[in-house]
């Protein structure tokens, strides 16, 4: 307890003694204002149990929810299958945690090649401006006009069905509002006056895109990107679902949900299982990009 | 402390910046005419005189929309108006530099500041980052910062203006430019910092001999600070002068300038107000 306290005192010195004891108090701080939000908590919550859960996913499962048991199929959760078992006999539970992995594999995958996409082409038509605006603009509003599943199906219906291409798809059709908050972001730093000084200075122009407008992007991008979170893993279920995505038997939460929705009536687990698992995680996602957002963005004040 | 006598460094004849705006044409810089050798000159003008423009326009830096158009704009031996990108940019920083009014906005927030000055030695030579961060520490101890160590990894928020401009500076100064174009340097700074700034400006600019161009609107600062006085006004050069011959000035501008100041003795009820002449702007030069 009184180390606790002494700890607190530290976190909230009114004057730092040194640099990293500053950094501490920088995130604790942060860590006080998104504490005060109970729904973001909860939102990081949902997130972290995701990530443990994947992580531990072999010491936490019995099978690889690969396994067929044909002589125990369709039954019931009880405390022998927790969430039941599937028309083959897998242990839903299993594939569920297996499915974790999947999921944050699509959603890492999504934003390593989303965000980068988004801003080269945000910073450069913000900070160019002129006919290169033009073009790269509207280039992202015809991205933009599209509906997102649709856009998605049509790409894998060209590239092939499978996981890989599906996250390619949904890449495709997510940057597009990334690289229209970049260039909102570009718009007003390219009148700033260190942009005239590093310019006075000589440096180029891919010097200062990727030196001095691209890491004062960076926040809000981050926090537009938690929040579209779900949307991507909406979307991947959905290509899942529709047998576009992840193929069977990969433990894919839309492939389940699209396997098990013959057995809805008399064997609602196996269908509704998956369901709630992309709600939560989906819903999980939007708290703690909301809660996150109130602790990143300086324009909502606190 | 006279012109220097060999060619000079920059000279400009006939400089106009236009802007076409909305509302029509808007003449910013009208007919400019200076050459600079390796000496300190000021120009003063009240806001919207085109000083800054001036100095914008040959850096080749005016703002989307304007027009720049000269006789001559020339730095040792290069036509600044019909040279590239690659050649305008080896020119900017290691040619000509410029120091900007508020250091708050002009240094950037998320590099720290060795970064930035090392950033500014990077791009005009080839040295090595160990090289880079040395030079920098350096450069921070001739614009007499203390602990140079401790400030070349802090943030522009986590200096003081005064600080901040000694970086902007030490910035600036590290391509080692043949001129340094100093736009209001000291405007946003308390008066105690002004001069500790200025001098540090003054020291590093005779020991390497450049040319300055000092842009201010304060008359008495410029007189004591540099060798030869332009007077704009309304984009046009009024008068030159020496800065020792500032009292003896003949133009009424000029004149009426200098009456405006008040003085430490007193004298005045009221100062006089500025009576502005529109013919100064159709016939430049001291009126017969």
């Amino acid at each position: 307890m009184l180390a606790e306290i002494t700890l607190r005192n530290w976190l909230l010195a009114e004057i730092p003694q040194s640099k990293s004891q500053a950094r501490c108090q920088r995130v604790y701080i942060s860590w006080l204002a998104f504490r005060r939000n109970p729904v973001a908590v909860i939102g990081l919550l949902i997130i972290a149990s995701l990530v443990a859960v994947a992580a531990l996913a072999p010491w936490i499962t019995a099978s690889d929810g690969l396994e067929l048991h044909l002589s125990e199929r369709l039954q019931a959760p009880g405390s022998e299958h927790w969430f039941g078992t599937d028309e083959l006999g897998r242990d839903i539970f299993d594939r569920i945690i297996w499915g974790s992995r999947i999921t944050l594999y699509i959603v890492a995958l999504v934003s390593i090649i989303v965000v980068p996409i988004g801003l080269l082409v945000g910073t450069v038509a913000g900070y160019i401006g002129g006919w290169v605006d033009t073009v790269l603009m509207r280039l992202t509003d015809i991205f933009l006009a599209f509906p997102r599943l649709i856009l998605a199906m049509a790409l894998v219906a060209a590239l092939g069905p499978g996981l890989e291409n599906a996250v390619l798809a949904i890449a495709l059709t997510t940057w597009s509002p990334f690289a229209r908050i970049a260039r909102a972001e570009a718009l007003t730093i390219r009148n700033s006056e260190f942009i005239l000084a590093a310019q006075v200075q000589g440096v180029s122009t891919a010097g200062i895109l990727l030196r001095h407008v691209t890491p004062l992007c960076l926040s809000s991008v981050i926090v537009r990107l938690t929040l579209d979170m779900a949307g991507i893993i909406l979307t991947a279920a959905g290509l899942g679902f529709l047998g576009l995505g992840a193929q069977p038997p990969t433990p894919e939460w839309g492939a389940m949900i699209s396997l098990g929705r013959q057995y809805l009536i008399d064997q609602w687990w196996v269908p509704t299982v998956p369901g709630i698992a992309i709600l939560v995680v989906s819903l999980g996602f939007n708290l703690l990009g909301d809660g996150l957002r109130d602790v990143f963005d300086p324009k909502s004040g606190g | 402390m006279t012109r220097a006598p060999e060619a000079p460094l920059l000279s400009v004849e006939d400089l106009h910046v236009t802007y076409d705006t909305p509302t029509g044409l808007v003449r910013a810089v009208r007919g400019v005419s200076f050459e600079l050798g390796r000496e300190k000159l000021g120009i003063v003008g009240e806001s919207g005189s085109g000083k800054s423009q001036t100095g914008r326009a040959i850096l080749g830096l005016t703002a989307p929309g304007g027009q720049v158009s000269a006789r001559r704009l020339d730095f040792e031996g290069t036509d600044l108006l019909t040279a590239n990108h690659r050649t305008m940019r080896r020119i900017r920083g290691a040619g000509i530099s410029m120091i900007m009014q508020d250091p708050k906005y002009s240094l950037n927030p998320v590099m720290t500041v060795g970064a930035q000055i090392e950033e500014a030695f990077r791009i005009h030579s080839k040295a090595s980052k160990q090289e880079a961060r040395l030079r920098t520490l350096e450069m921070l101890r001739t614009v007499k910062i203390r602990e140079p160590e401790r400030v070349y990894k802090a943030y522009p928020h986590e200096v003081s203006g005064g600080m901040g401009q000694r970086i902007m500076i030490a910035m600036m100064m590290i391509p080692e430019p043949d001129i340094i174009i100093a736009d209001e340097p000291t405007s946003a700074l308390d008066v105690t910092v002004q001069l500790q700034v200025l001098a540090v400006l003054d020291d590093m600019i005779s020991e390497r001999g450049m040319g300055l161009i000092f842009i201010s609107h304060d008359l008495n600062l410029i007189a004591s600070f540099c060798d030869r006085i332009l007077i704009m006004y309304g984009g046009k050069v009024m008068e030159e002068c020496t800065a020792a011959d500032l009292g003896q000035a003949k133009h009424p501008y000029t004149r009426g300038l200098l009456n405006c100041l008040p003085s430490l003795e007193g004298g005045h009820d009221e100062l006089p107000v500025l009576q502005r002449d529109p013919s100064w702007l159709t016939s430049p030069g001291v009126p017969e």
